[in-house]
């Protein structure tokens, strides 16, 4: 089977499918964690004390992570200007680049949650720490999947270039879509968890 | 769609900025000022990846619209959740 437009736009949508596909899917990402980010604002209401997250959670870590996460933003959206330009070279530097942040970044949330058992706090120890543990896991499991999806384009999925170009830089772009939504979740849990 | 390199970078370097001010504001206490400073900063960073890494500044009308649905949604879910809290006194 030949799925259409894959590489063209569609008359109608203006969008190659993949195109509105992704962002049909992040529309429904944008509930999933909406409805996380506002049971956190249920919870944290209607709770008789609430602590400050810098008072349980390490700032200085999760700022690191926020460098780590916007620089992958900015070398994901290099590596499809890269195909765009048509600098097969560059795109895997860049891709590679992207794959290798992501890493950093589970590396970093694996010492935080490590140092966070060491200390016996767990998400049965208090309200904070479930939907802090619950948010986070499941953004995890996000750059995971990021992961994974990136590698493939980077290693055999790059195959494509050499017969399909046009249709390889349209899935390097909707991953950078995928991507950059990531980062823009955790450009809110950053200060709602941390910070406030 | 063609988008100058330099783009990116100055996006990038705008998103550490509001990172530092975001982190910076968090330290002082303001009251309840703090959530506003934070939550304004975030969404100005939103819009900043949104318009400029996801590209929909450049888009068609049709991705408008599907970002714009995200957006009106979650508004939707956030008015309706906050009901209880905002009618409380």
């Amino acid at each position: 089977m030949n799925i259409p437009y894959t590489s063209t736009a569609r008359l109608d949508t203006g969008l190659y499918n993949a195109k509105l596909g992704i962002w049909l899917f992040l529309a429904s990402e944008v509930m999933l964690f909406g409805a996380l980010f506002s049971t956190y604002v249920l919870l944290r209401v209607n709770a008789p004390t609430w602590p400050h997250g810098y008072e349980l959670l390490n700032v200085p870590l999760a700022t690191l992570n926020t460098i780590v996460l916007i620089s992958s933003s900015v070398t994901m959206v290099m590596s499809w200007a890269s195909l765009m330009m048509k600098k097969f070279g560059k795109f895997k530097l860049y891709m590679g680049l992207t794959i290798l942040l992501a890493f950093v970044f589970l590396v970093v949330k694996y010492f935080e949650y490590t140092a966070k058992f060491e200390h016996h706090l767990f998400p049965s120890t208090n309200t904070f720490l479930a939907i802090y543990f619950t948010i986070t896991a499941l953004h995890g499991l996000h750059i995971l999947g990021g992961i994974v999806v990136n590698t493939y384009l980077w290693g055999p999925g790059s195959k494509m270039w050499q017969n399909d170009p046009q249709r390889f830089t349209n899935r390097v772009e909707v991953a950078g879509l995928y991507w950059h939504f990531v980062d823009l979740v955790w450009i809110f849990l950053f200060p709602v968890l941390y910070l406030l | 769609m063609i988008i100058p390199k330099k783009t990116y970078y100055k996006v990038g370097a705008a998103l550490f900025i509001l990172m530092f001010l975001t982190v910076a504001a968090a330290y002082l206490n303001l009251g309840p000022f703090n959530i506003y400073i934070a939550l304004t900063i975030a969404c100005v960073k939103a819009v900043l990846v949104v318009m400029y890494f996801m590209h929909v500044k450049y888009q068609t009308k049709v991705t408008w619209l599907f970002a714009g649905a995200g957006f009106l949604w979650i508004v939707i879910m956030f008015a309706l959740t906050m009901s209880d809290y905002i009618t409380r006194y």
